[in-house]
């Protein structure tokens, strides 16, 4: 089963300076059990991508079309605030990059635990029984006695753990991870990592998993997304990506990861050029500017090419771009 | 002129109180030490990294060094002068000479002054007005490589490496001879964050510049710092040139920290050290060698003696059991 299938949706944002087309025709499915990966650049729509799915556009923002199933039935675009509020930390759950701002640190873990699970039948003391196993899961050890300790006793490996607890303490169906490893170090990050997999697993539920680390996403996700100016440029499995990406920016995007240099390099590659103004959103291919194949054809907006399996890309040339990396 | 290093920081502490009066009261302790007992050189036209996790003292010592925080002990000497004599006078001069980049790129910026006052500014501070500030300005734009039309934009209008730009041109605007850079490329993508260290790069070769880089992201360090140090609990525990600690870490928080590393390869098989993630509190710092609750390759003697700062290669480390060169050791240990 598709968790969330998201279908040719547009966003657009009303600024004082225009109308900002901030989403465009965006396919993208989260099947069931697996982790998906979501990179670009900032600016590239990653944050609203996240925001239309739980239902947070700001005021400005506006669905112009296209549909989100979410278990196949009900339409996240159309649902009212009452039905999104039953889904959001029931079936949908999410984890910020800043786990101290996720968490209120003037009341205790276990109140905060607790107050997650308000729709829940359950006692208070089964509740806090529920919590502590969860702390348990995410390796908090003596969560016993943590249970009555406030935000600022943990450390910020902890606090992310915790977070993740919280999240998953009502066995959502669909987890949104938004750079939950950023603020952390190397260890701490891998940790993460390894304890998000082993949960998906346990848990039985869906990722999605938002990071510029490249590293990161290539270690957990099973299938990534790559984002450019508001458009989904190329989606598939992890694997089919990073050994044989067929878009151009995901080919440059890739070069540009300085993991791959195995030593100190004079000058470091980048990608010439800039964003596009979503203002004033170019015709045609969203890439143009910036590729070095593009030709007359260019000039009209690529469909999604099937390019093997899964792995689709919205680039006209996707026949020429496949062998040597970028 | 001298054979002084341009910085040399002698066993430095910097400590926090904590608590309030009632903690005071009660006996129990007040303060932590977020620095403790570090020291390092740095000479003209070198490029440090600290590295080491969220809490372990890297911004904390990079402040002291700017004397944004008051040390506790030890001693900071910048051009052969002890930083702690110098007047408020002083320092202002000094200010000119360390220049500092922190680590938002967006939110170190005055959101209500335009990018043309923000380069201006620290011509402004400096009393040095004199001088055509718009020809500085464009000079500088041209010098981090935006177009001259962004003196007019306001911060909001920038995009993270934009803002990040601006602030490389702030921070080079009054020829500094050291810049302190706390998370310069945290946030921003492979693409962008390339440019920003390509420009750091060529602005160090052209104009001569030191550099103090804090980061937590080892590719980093990789391309442009010629020393690192590892920073745990508020001291170093490993420090020498980049390229042999990558080659070969000694100490085996380093070696977990390079083993973590994620590389952007599905298929790749770590080998990595495993370590317990329970960081110990500054309040309770742990006996013997600091690390030893959570090295894989602790002995009965790290729990009970401080090893002593050896040099090994080009590296400082403080460990009872360096691993050897090319981790060979490591490896048959690691679990993944």
């Amino acid at each position: 089963m598709t968790i969330l299938d998201v279908k040719d949706l547009s966003v657009d944002f009303v600024t004082e300076t225009g109308t900002l087309q901030a989403l465009r025709k965006v396919n993208l499915a989260v099947p069931a059990n697996r982790i998906v990966g979501v990179v670009g650049e900032s600016g590239c729509g990653k944050s609203t991508l996240i925001n239309t799915v739980l239902g947070l556009l700001a005021e400005n923002g506006a669905v112009t079309s296209g549909e989100i199933l979410f278990e196949g039935q009900s339409d996240l675009v159309h649902l009212d605030a009452n039905g999104m509020r039953a889904l959001r930390g029931q079936k949908i759950a999410t984890v910020f990059q800043d786990p101290m701002g996720a968490l209120n640190p003037v009341l205790s873990v276990g109140r905060q635990m607790r107050d997650i699970q308000y729709r829940s039948a359950l006692s208070r003391k089964e509740k806090d029984a529920r919590s502590i196993e969860m702390l348990r899961k995410v390796r908090i050890p003596d969560p016993e006695r943590r249970l009555a300790q406030f935000p600022h006793e943990f450390s910020g490996g902890m606090k992310q753990r915790i977070a993740i607890a919280m999240a998953l303490l009502m066995q959502p169906s669909l987890l949104i991870a938004d750079e939950p490893t950023t603020a952390l170090d190397a260890t701490l990050e891998v940790a993460i990592i390894e304890l998000l997999k082993d949960l998906q697993q346990q848990i039985g539920c869906s990722v999605l998993f938002i990071s510029h680390h490249l590293g990161v996403i290539a270690e957990l996700c099973d299938d990534m997304i790559v984002m450019y100016a508001g458009e989904v440029v190329e989606h598939g499995s992890t694997r089919d990506i990073f050994h044989n990406a067929r878009h151009p920016y995901t080919k440059k995007l890739l070069a540009c990861d300085p993991a791959r240099l195995s030593r100190r390099e004079p000058q470091l590659p980048t990608i010439p050029g800039t964003l596009p103004d979503l203002r004033d959103r170019p015709k045609g291919c969203i890439f143009q500017a910036r590729c070095e194949f593009t030709d007359e054809a260019c000039a009209e907006m690529p469909p999604d090419i099937p390019v093997g399996g899964a792995h689709v890309t919205r680039c006209w040339h996707a026949g020429k771009t496949t062998g040597a990396r970028a | 002129m001298t054979t002084e290093p341009l910085l040399a920081v002698s066993n430095l502490r910097v400590r926090f109180r904590i608590g309030g009066v009632i903690s005071a009261l009660a006996g129990r302790l007040t303060e932590i030490e977020a620095v403790a007992g570090v020291g390092f050189t740095l000479e003209r036209g070198q490029t440090l990294a600290l590295v080491g996790e969220s809490g372990s003292g890297k911004t904390t010592l990079a402040r002291a060094v700017n004397g944004l925080q008051p040390a506790a002990s030890g001693s900071i000497r910048f051009e052969g002068r002890e930083l702690g004599n110098f007047s408020n006078a002083g320092w202002k001069s000094l200010r000119r000479k360390i220049s500092m980049m922190f680590q938002d790129p967006v939110g170190s910026l005055s959101p209500r002054l335009s990018v043309r006052s923000l380069l201006a500014e620290p011509f402004a501070i400096h009393g040095l007005s004199g001088r055509s500030l718009n020809a500085e300005v464009e000079r500088l734009l041209a010098l981090v490589g935006l177009p001259r039309d962004f003196a007019d934009r306001y911060p909001h209008q920038l995009s993270g490496g934009q803002a990040r730009r601006v602030g490389v041109a702030r921070a080079v605007a009054l020829d500094p001879v050291l810049i302190i850079a706390d998370e310069p490329t945290a946030g921003l993508d492979v693409s962008i964050q390339g440019e920003v260290l390509n420009l750091l790069n060529s602005l160090r070769d052209r104009m001569g510049l030191s550099m103090l880089i804090i980061t937590h992201n080892l590719h980093v360090v990789r391309q442009i710092a010629d020393r690192m140090a590892v920073m745990y609990l508020g001291r170093f525990v490993e420090e020498g040139e980049t390229e042999a600690i990558f080659q070969a870490p000694r100490h085996p928080y380093t070696a977990a920290l390079l083993s973590a590393n994620p590389e952007p390869d599905p298929d790749k098989v770590h080998n990595r050290i495993a370590l317990p993630a329970d960081v110990p509190s500054l309040l309770d710092r742990p006996s013997g060698c600091e690390f030893h609750t959570r090295c894989p390759f602790a002995q009965d003697i790290c729990a009970g003696q401080v090893p002593a700062s050896s040099a090994l290669g080009t590296s400082r480390l403080t460990c009872h059991f360096p691993l050897d060169a090319g981790t060979r050791a490591v490896k048959t240990i690691a679990t993944t």
